[in-house]
């Protein structure tokens, strides 16, 4: 009878691991090799020697990498860009559900929803036709410009402009989308005490401010622990189909400049190593994160 | 006082509903002028005429997209990609969900699976290494470049796992008892009860592939074989350059790149067009997927 169970365990642990299987396969052929890969960042990586047959460098490219004066600028365009995004995206985010919130014709809130939200499941790749289209030198936005009277103005081809024209055209994209989860927070705020602060004689904005605001915060924190995690990617499919080599000098982030000199320059190793150095910060930024999303609000990311 | 109170609070309404119509305008009319473009002749949006009403309005460049081979065999690649992708996600995910939820006790091993997926949520080893594999296993140029490397989204995992665990235990024992195997059990009764979460990842799935221009563009180096979004990318390039770089439309005369606009206008509008036939079922599950992206274990 123990000997029954005991076998009958042992089959459904197998079962278990099979059905593993296939998964785990995928996982180390296309996340773990690759990670092993990385050793050509040590080399002078050669495709036709392969990863065992080229010489080792040891930090060759890790040095070279720190005496071009491009990596911080890099890192530095990166920063901007992506603290912008998440500043402006979730000051919009918010400020809209509260918005919207106020909305009490049912038909227009949903029209105004289905609009917003839309242009997050777009890709950046008709995007940026969109906002080539609207900030050319003839685009829409340069003849209301020089209908006020102003000269026109180059958004996609000033660095001055640039990484402005890609924060804002993220929030433009973005905004409506993540506004869903702010607005899922209002509404399970307690309308008692609404009810009660207006009571109490507190205007619009003081219930906004002392109400809706305070009970949105768990949300708030979560979400800003949360996009540590994407403060390293400051967006490579927007910024391709945008850049020229004009606004390089604030423009070209981490991700788009290990494409294009790694991959389309072909210097493997160096690209490697530049994308070594991304995805270790990249993991101590997303332990903290976790850490910090634990801390505030009992949940965890992963 | 009421009086003053109800008006400033009547002038308050109005300016939001202003603020939030003119934000779905914001949102809306940058995507209607392509659509307007798309139904205009050449020379009117050469000549920057069009605004949000189509001018001289004609339907010239759908009529040549008909007769477009090469985009509708990157609308083909991406309709079957997204297919292959699908099936390939949802199967794998489904499948290694089950097992996480067990404990180590029933199923040794758990936690070194469960960790190796989030090391590799954590790390990876960027996108050199991965080109160099994709290039060494030799799928460059195929489909399968485009569907395999992606093949296990991690965090769709972890989402699966987790609505797994939320589904009463009661309900698995019963049908172990009456001698269901795990593949049974997870077939019968937790795929049933997970549908909207599947739905979801499932949804999200097709949103990404069919976007997805990346991919594309480092692995497949034949514009015969682009899909959708790499070869729309690829027409993009050209006039984006020449705009770019300065010169206005009408220093560059009648380039022929120029005239051209209204016709990629309707290209970008038909590769839009299977997400907006989703876009409903799409916004039904947005909640789930919210909700579900912020319920972890």
């Amino acid at each position: 009878m123990t000997n029954k169970t005991a076998h009958r365990r042992n089959r459904k642990q197998l079962t278990h691991h099979l059905m593993m299987m296939p998964g785990m396969f995928f996982l180390l052929l296309f996340s773990y090799i690759p990670m092993v890969g990385i050793v050509m960042a040590f080399q002078d990586f050669i495709p036709a020697k392969g990863i065992m047959g080229s010489e080792l460098v040891g930090l060759k490219h890790f040095r070279y990498m720190f005496q071009l004066p491009d990596i911080f600028k890099i890192i530095r365009n990166t920063l901007v860009i992506s603290i912008g995004k998440i500043l402006l995206g979730t000051f919009m985010a918010i400020a809209f559900s509260i918005l919207l919130n106020e909305i009490r014709k049912k038909f227009l809130k949903k029209t105004v929803q289905t609009i917003v939200y839309l242009p997050h499941f777009l890709s950046w790749v008709v995007l940026a036709s969109v906002v080539v289209n609207m900030f050319n030198l003839d685009g829409s936005v340069n003849q209301i410009v020089t209908q006020l009277g102003f000269d026109k103005i180059n958004f996609l081809g000033n660095s001055k402009i640039f990484p402005g024209l890609i924060i804002g055209t993220d929030v433009w994209k973005e905004f409506g989308y993540s506004s869903v989860i702010y607005l899922a927070a209002i509404t399970a705020i307690d309308p008692g005490l609404h009810e009660a602060a207006s009571i109490d004689g507190a205007s619009w904005w003081k219930r906004i401010w002392n109400v809706t605001l305070p009970g949105m915060m768990p949300i708030i924190l979560l979400m800003a622990a949360m996009s540590l995690t994407s403060i390293l990617s400051a967006g490579f499919d927007q910024i391709y189909n945008l850049y020229t080599p004009i606004v390089y000098d604030t423009g070209d982030v981490l991700d788009t400049y290990v494409y294009r000199i790694g991959l389309i320059g072909r210097q493997y190793s160096f690209g490697s190593a530049v994308g070594l150095l991304r995805s270790i910060v990249g993991m101590v930024l997303l332990v903290s994160a976790n850490k910090l999303t634990k801390k505030l609000t009992d949940q965890k990311i992963f | 006082m009421i009086e003053n109170r109800s008006f400033s609070s009547r002038a308050r309404v109005s300016i939001i509903y202003c603020i939030v119509i003119l934000l779905g305008l914001v949102c809306l009319l940058p995507l209607w002028n392509i659509v307007a473009i798309s139904f205009s002749s050449s020379a009117a949006v050469t000549a920057n005429k069009v605004g949000l009403a189509p001018v001289d309005f004609t339907t010239v460049a759908y009529k040549k997209i008909i007769e477009d081979s090469q985009f509708w065999r990157s609308f083909m690649i991406s309709v079957v990609r997204v297919i292959l992708a699908v099936i390939l996600n949802t199967v794998l995910v489904v499948l290694m969900a089950y097992p996480l939820t067990k404990s180590t006790r029933e199923f040794r091993g758990r936690n070194l699976y469960m960790n190796l997926l989030i090391f590799a949520m954590l790390f990876n080893g960027g996108m050199i290494p991965s080109f160099i594999l994709v290039k060494e296993l030799g799928l460059l140029n195929s489909i399968w470049a485009l569907v395999l490397p992606g093949a296990l989204p991690i965090f769709n995992v972890i989402l699966v796992m987790n609505f797994f665990l939320g589904i009463p235990k009661s309900l698995e024992e019963a049908a172990i008892i009456d001698g269901a195997n795990p593949l049974q059990v997870l077939i019968k009764i937790l795929v049933p009860c997970a549908k909207p979460c599947i739905a979801t990842i499932v949804l999200f799935s097709i949103v990404g592939s069919w976007n997805d221009f990346f991919s594309g563009l480092i692995y497949i180096q034949k514009p015969r074989n682009y899909p959708i979004m790499t070869y729309i990318q690829s027409l993009n390039v050209d006039i984006q350059e020449l705009l770019k770089s300065g010169m206005s439309s009408s220093s560059l005369g009648n380039l022929s790149e120029l005239s051209n606009k209204n016709l990629n206008a309707a290209k970008i509008v038909v590769a839009v067009i299977p997400l907006l036939l989703i876009y409903p079922i799409l916004q039904k599950y947005l909640i789930t997927g919210i909700v579900m992206g912020s319920v972890k274990e």
